[in-house]
């Protein structure tokens, strides 16, 4: 099991602008819920809040007002049923990629050989046996990433949460960890939120789209993709893609128009 | 899959490649700095009353002696132990202190505000009332070289753990470790470039704070030969220590430089920092 519910969650914080303190309201009564092995995209302008609700869903951040529960039950700060991918992996500089695996094993309480195996087993599965002993500065941006999705795994939580996981590589190696975090979910099955500004990533991974607009829930779109979503390029040329993807594109204009 | 893999090259065999970067290897420079230096002393010294300057030839001479009567030895003895005391309780001290602080905000707002005061405190004037208080020997050097050098240790590791990123904090805490597991696990190797920056910074500092010591006692060690020899106008012989004080602080400094590079191998490599 692995269900993820924000219930009303809001995030007021208090800010000086022009040494006039002001309260900005960054979540205002979130509501959704991600099913149990569904994969779902946060997205939404830049200061839309979604990556806040998934710091929130983290429990890195604590929320105002509102709830987080994973299968029913309120979160109280970080666990271990959750486990996050970071913008820019952040690992650890002077640990290899073994190592920083490891390390999140060594804080959930693994000791001995299984500390190894385990860590072996995900760097592995993330396509890295052979490159486990380099720092993370020996590291293309695409692996480092890798890494910090294994370190996420390893701890075998029920629910990946992944804050714009790609935003920060190249098109090419973007859309090869695409393909790939796809076939991880049909492989483990977790459930997934993950926050991202990339529109065709939103409706080339997900089952879902949350559109979010000044910290708010704007609208919800399925996408009627089949899985497995085996062959991305054939995926990308479809008229179901074209046409989900129109759809999300317009609510997401719809909610910026008002600015301009 | 393997992106980059056979193409990554680390940074010491990318120096290696560049052609016209090294020609000359960085000792030579340096070594031809030092005895261009010592050449033009030599000449311009020789021409001054020995008792306003001295020159190499002459201050070598008053070493060779310094070291034949047994003098150097004994006071170098009578420096670097209570040196190595007052450094070492220094970094002892010092390191832990300057993580809590940092980390701390309790502890920030607490002793933040001492450490501040204290780097900044005119130690100098307090050496007459150590003096009183630890007597005239090997306890109040290594109190006053242990004042000068705690604080720099101190304030860069404070400064160091506020420069950790928030990011790396959140991995720990992501992770459900414990704030003592975070400040040890991950403040800390973050932290130690700017540790060792400070361990380097204090050497200075704990030399000056030790020849301070001795000229207020002026009854041994290398401060004494100093202030003895000044006080006879024997300008050679005054230089003597002085000098054995600064190859030693060289010296101590490549060490920690090398013990840095053994400890903490990445920064140098994140930073491209050659030996220095």
């Amino acid at each position: 099991m692995g269900e993820v519910s924000l219930i009303d969650v809001s995030k007021r914080f208090s800010l000086r602008i022009e040494g006039k303190p002001q309260i900005v309201r960054a979540l205002d009564r979130l509501n959704f819920t991600v099913s149990d092995g569904e994969v779902v995209a946060l997205i939404g302008p830049s200061g839309c809040g979604k990556t806040t609700a998934l710091r929130i869903a983290m429990g890195l951040e604590t929320a105002t007002s509102g709830a987080v529960t994973i299968d029913g039950v309120t979160i109280k700060g970080c666990g271990y049923d959750r486990g996050i991918v970071f913008q820019h992996a952040e690992l650890l500089p002077w640990l290899t990629a073994l190592q920083n695996v490891e390390f999140g094993l060594e804080m959930k309480g693994m000791r001995g050989a299984a500390l190894r195996d385990t860590a072996m087993k995900y760097l592995t599965l993330v396509g890295l046996a052979d490159s486990v002993k380099r720092r993370p500065y020996q590291l293309s941006g695409g692996m480092q990433q890798r890494v910090g999705i294994a370190r996420a795994l390893a701890i075998d939580p029920k629910v990946l949460l992944m804050d714009e996981p790609f935003g920060a590589l190249d098109a090419q190696t973007r859309e090869t960890l695409q393909s790939e975090l796809l076939e991880i979910h049909a492989r483990t099955k977790k459930t997934i939120l993950f926050v991202t500004h990339d529109l065709d990533e939103a409706v080339l991974l997900a089952d879902r789209v949350v559109v979010m607009e000044h910290g708010r829930l704007q609208e919800i779109f399925t996408v009627p993709l089949p899985r497995p979503r085996g062959d991305l390029s054939a995926i990308r040329g479809s008229d179901v893609f074209a046409q989900t993807r129109y759809r999300v594109w317009r609510a997401l204009h719809a909610g910026a128009q008002p600015l301009h | 899959m393997a992106e980059l893999a056979d193409n990554v090259t680390t940074i010491s065999e990318a120096d290696e490649i560049d052609p016209g970067k090294r020609r000359v290897p960085r000792w030579v420079i340096t070594t031809a700095s030092i005895v261009i230096l010592l050449a033009i002393w030599e000449y311009f010294g020789r021409d001054i009353n020995p008792i306003f300057g001295s020159y190499p030839s002459a201050i070598f001479a008053a070493f060779v002696t310094l070291v034949r009567n047994g003098k150097l030895g004994v006071a170098l003895l009578q420096s670097v132990q209570p040196f190595l005391l007052g450094y070492s309780v220094a970094i002892v001290i010092g390191v832990p202190l300057g993580l809590v602080i940092g980390r701390f905000w309790i502890a920030e707002a607490a002793l933040g505000i001492l450490v501040t005061g204290g780097y900044a405190m005119p130690l100098v004037a307090l050496v007459p009332l150590l003096v009183l208080w630890f007597g005239l020997g090997f306890a109040v050097k290594a109190a006053v070289i242990f004042l000068m050098s705690v604080f720099p240790i101190t304030i860069n590791t404070w400064l160091g753990v506020k420069s950790v990123p928030k990011t790396l904090i959140d991995v720990g805490k992501a992770l459900v470790a414990s704030d003592a597991v975070i400040l040890r696990r991950i403040v800390l190797p973050a932290t130690l470039p700017y540790i060792m920056a400070g361990i380097r910074l204090a050497v200075g500092r704990a030399v000056v704070g030790m020849v301070i010591a001795e000229f207020f006692t002026s009854i041994s060690g290398l401060g004494a030969i100093i202030i003895n020899s000044a006080n006879n106008f024997d300008t050679a012989t005054m230089f003597v220590p002085i000098i054995v004080l600064m190859v030693l602080a060289v010296g101590l400094n490549s060490l920690i430089g090398w013990f840095e590079r053994f400890v903490a191998p990445w920064q140098a490599e994140i930073a491209g920092r050659d030996q220095s």
